[in-house]
């Protein structure tokens, strides 16, 4: 060693750097903040932001639906109950898909029936007239149209100012809503037909319970209405000087002239034959004027008659609204706890613990139960909201005191104690925003797993939230599982879509926010 | 010894836990009024002896209107009682307001309706455990190629479709469109015959998709990263095939962590799931519990609470305590 020092000249040795101090050169990239790395990791997963896209418009749709649909979840019409969904678009230009239609197979019997309600309402029963009949002549198949098929329901009793704001109606606008009916005297016997507004033919046999129509020579139906002789009218028939039936303007026959009657008076009324497609529309735009204007369900109608659209928008809409709700609360409150159990540590931070520990360990159902018990009378929402929220807090502070116990020995919160900060500036300001990006992305990943409890008590039936415009998408989803016996399984597919995009979205995008907020992964991408 | 201080520290605080959570619903079960109607066809004096027999009340007095009054026994003398005829004779009440079981012993009922939802969670565990865990292995092994894909694209549909909705969709395809299997599960009591079999099946299947994309997914996470650690890579050098590498090493080290959830998997068998149970109309406790709550019949009610908390703690705690009789470098509660 001496002898190498020795043998270099002292002239060989000189300054690295005589006149100029050393600098470090500065950055030419610009500096890259945690939230702006979180951002383009998220963004560069394609996976999260489909996710997000997705999520985003089944919240415009939970917030606009309401306001663009006349429909509330409290409507109900049990006459159009199981009707199919139908798009106005589709039902106009002949797609035979989502059109309100739905494929019928039946015998002979049940075909002439739709065929007598088509010809009497000049309305596409059977869409197209298009019928498909089997080799042995057995089984007809058709496309049936829902919504004309209804035809005229039973037989209506209205009061008698409301059979002449009817007529008024039907002058003004020129849409038939009564139609002639048949005498009480001729008509099938058995309870169930005889205030069968749709059966306004003649029979073969009146006394059975599935009746035949009788046909003309030329294959018609015969129509079986009650006429009277010009001013011979009976006095059970009110007056009507309104439409009449195509070709009926009185009826020449011997001499005389007949006419139809458009109604019987009954205790409380008239009782009249009304189709209820005309008369729903009457009314909805003149009594009720609630803005619906014809039947015309864009994901049918539930088995009482609900709007499934309707419900489905407000059930959504309540279920984001709430589960936001329900996460920003225990989000408070569990970064809270957690920070004081995480920061304080030793013997508070095991009461906090076992305390968190014990109310995390009764088993939701039995929370809900008792609250439901002790508070049924007061809304159910509430319950919900306390429910979800007793035991949904320790989760988050589970995890937030995970944060502090990951932050607080580390030599910044040294230096910051050591300068004298305040305990709660050292929490807040210096240890929890290091830690929010994990605590956030768990409130993310809380929303869609608070939207499925809530939609599997409803299903259950042990939370009932159907009361005015509040409904639930469980609750839909249980009505949707009877519809199935009922081979209308649209019911169940629209509630049950929704479920599963919401459920896969926030999956994807939870995982994306996860990695996005996860710092290790950063420069991984590049 | 370690091992036996850990496992006796934590079931005593299982079982403290469980009687603070059980004490707390018992007390606010008793803070609600006391049914007292009686039911069509049942005595309204039979009613109330009833229940100054239970001891929940006392003084019953008839007054001259028909209304009969009574004195409230305090809460926790309700509770000493309630504990000591349970621990004496075993006699958890009679059904009082639960229509279908009126003054049944409701220790009777429960036990008739354990064996449906046990028989279920088990055909669904033995299904779906080898599945899951061959679907997990397989995705591991064949980690990035196209097998790894196509199952990591079920586990997400499967994980990602709620148990509600993926129900909904076995009973009407199978159910109903194919007409395999009955709607719902047959009554009958002979668990063990074909049809009643046949009837479960979807049930089964509706339940254990769910734990198939679980496992496979747990499986194949732990597995990879265990592929990767460095004595895999020592095992291949001193010789060891493949295979022999995977099976004695790579498989034994990832078991470690997935063993423990197959157990308490198992054990959470007992308290099966309401929403299936609903959905296909099985016979069961969650049934039981369902229409305990709807029929506000408090002492079935705290007897199925009871069960509830007792299964959800245990498999707990066997997750933690298989941790350490499995994996020997774990000790835990060692100093």
């Amino acid at each position: 060693m001496e002898n190498n020092t020795r043998n270099i000249p002292i002239e060989k040795f000189k300054f690295a750097h005589r006149n100029d101090l050393l600098h470090d050169s500065k950055f030419e990239t610009k500096p890259v903040s945690y939230f702006q790395g979180a951002f383009k990791r998220f963004s560069k997963n394609k996976g999260a932001v489909v996710g997000g896209v997705v999520i985003a418009v089944l919240v415009l749709f939970a917030i606009l639906a309401p306001f663009f649909t006349p429909f509330r979840p409290a409507y109900y019409d049990m006459v159009y109950a199981y009707v199919y969904p139908k798009l106005d678009v589709f039902a106009e230009n002949d797609i035979p898909f989502w059109d309100g239609c739905k494929t019928k197979s039946t015998n002979k019997i049940g075909y002439l029936k739709d065929v007598a309600l088509a010809a009497e309402t000049g309305r596409e029963v059977i869409k197209n007239n298009e019928v498909e009949i089997s080799e042995d002549g057995s089984v007809y198949t058709y496309r049936y149209d829902t919504y004309y098929g209804v035809g005229f329901g039973k037989y209506k009793t209205i009061s008698l100012q409301e059979f002449q704001d009817i007529q008024e109606y039907q002058l003004r606008t020129g849409r038939q809503v009564l139609y002639p009916v048949v005498k009480f005297s001729e008509r099938p016997t058995m309870e169930k037909n005889k205030y069968d507004a749709n059966i306004y033919y003649e029979v073969k046999n009146k006394k059975k319970s599935t009746l035949e129509p009788k046909l003309d020579d030329e294959g018609n139906i015969i129509p079986n209405y009650w006429r009277y002789e010009d001013g011979k009218a009976s006095s059970t028939i009110p007056e009507y000087n309104s439409l009449r039936i195509e070709g009926e303007d009185g009826i020449q026959e011997d001499g005389k002239t007949y006419y139809y009657a458009y109604g019987r008076k009954v205790d409380g009324g008239v009782e009249v034959r009304a189709e209820y497609y005309e008369y729903y529309t009457y009314q909805h735009t003149e009594v009720k004027k609630d803005g619906i204007a014809e039947p015309s369900f864009i994901f049918g109608t539930t088995q009482t008659g609900k709007d499934i659209f309707a419900c489905l928008a407000y059930g959504a809409r309540f279920s984001f609204v709430f589960a936001t709700i329900v996460a920003l609360a225990n989000f408070i409150v569990g970064v809270i706890w957690g920070s004081i159990s995480g920061y304080c540590g030793g013997k508070i931070d095991l009461c906090m613990e076992r305390f968190a520990e014990i109310l995390g360990s009764v088993p939701s159902m039995i929370v809900i139960t008792l609250l439901k018990y002790h508070m049924g009378a007061t809304s159910q929402t509430l319950v919900l909201f306390i429910a979800f929220f007793a035991t949904g807090w320790i989760g988050m502070a589970g995890r937030t005191r995970m944060q502090f116990y990951r932050f607080k020995n580390q030599e910044y919160v040294l230096a910051a104690r050591t300068l004298g900060a305040r305990d709660s500036r050292i929490m807040f300001k210096h240890i929890l925003p290091n830690g929010l990006g994990t605590i956030v992305t768990s409130v993310a990943l809380v929303i869609p797993s608070m939207i499925y409890s809530e939609t599997s008590l409803s299903y259950l039936g042990i939370i009932n939230l159907e009361a005015g415009d509040t409904t639930s998408v469980g609750t839909l989803i249980a009505a949707g599982q009877q519809s199935i016996m009922a081979d209308a399984a649209y019911v169940a597919l629209f509630p049950c879509l929704f479920l599963i995009l919401l459920m896969l979205s926030f999956n994807l995008f939870g995982n994306g926010l996860r990695d996005a907020f996860n710092p290790s992964l950063r420069g991984t991408e590049d | 010894m370690y091992m036996f201080k850990y496992v006796s520290k934590r079931l005593g605080l299982m079982l403290l836990t469980f009687s603070i959570i059980f004490t707390m619903c018992f007390v606010l079960i008793k803070l609600l009024p006391i049914p007292t109607t009686a039911l069509p066809g049942q005595d309204q004096e039979v009613v109330m002896k009833t229940l100054e027999g239970r001891g929940w009340i006392t003084n019953i007095k008839e007054g001259s209107n028909g209304v009969w009054s009574y004195d409230r026994v305090p809460i926790m003398l309700q509770f000493g009682n309630y504990l000591s005829r349970i621990f004496t004779k075993g006699d958890f009440g009679i059904a009082t307001t639960y229509g279908e079981y009126l003054n049944m012993d409701l220790w009777e009922v429960f036990v008739n309706h354990l064996p449906p939802t046990i028989l279920i969670n088990i055909y669904s565990t033995l299904i779906g455990v080898p599945i899951g865990l061959a679907l997990g292995i397989i995705a591991a092994l064949k980690k990035n190629k196209w097998q790894d894909q196509v199952i990591n694209i079920i586990i997400i549909l499967l994980i990602s479709f709620p148990s509600i909705v993926l129900a909904l969709l076995i009973q009407y395809v199978f159910c109903f469109k194919l007409g395999w299997f009955p709607l719902t599960m047959s009554v009958s009591n002979e668990y063990f015959t074909w049809p009643v079999f046949r009837s479960m099946l979807p049930a089964v299947f509706a339940l254990c998709l769910g734990s198939i994309a679980g496992y496979a997914r747990y499986t194949r996470a732990e597995l990879s990263e265990v592929l990767t650690g460095e004595f895999m890579l020592l095992a291949r050098t001193k010789g060891l095939t493949k295979r022999q590498a995977i099976y004695r090493h790579a498989m034994r080290n990832s078991m470690v962590v997935i063993f423990p959830s197959i157990l308490s998997e198992f054990v959470s068998v007992l308290s099966g799931s309401l929403i299936i149970e609903k959905m296909f109309g099985i016979n069961g406790v969650g049934g039981l519990y369902l229409n305990s709550i709807t029929f506000q019949d408090y002492d079935f009610f705290m007897l199925l609470s009871g069960f509830y908390t007792l299964v959800s703690l245990t498999a707990g705690i066997v997750i933690d305590i298989s941790y350490g009789f499995i994996d020997p470098r774990i000790r835990m509660g060692a100093k």
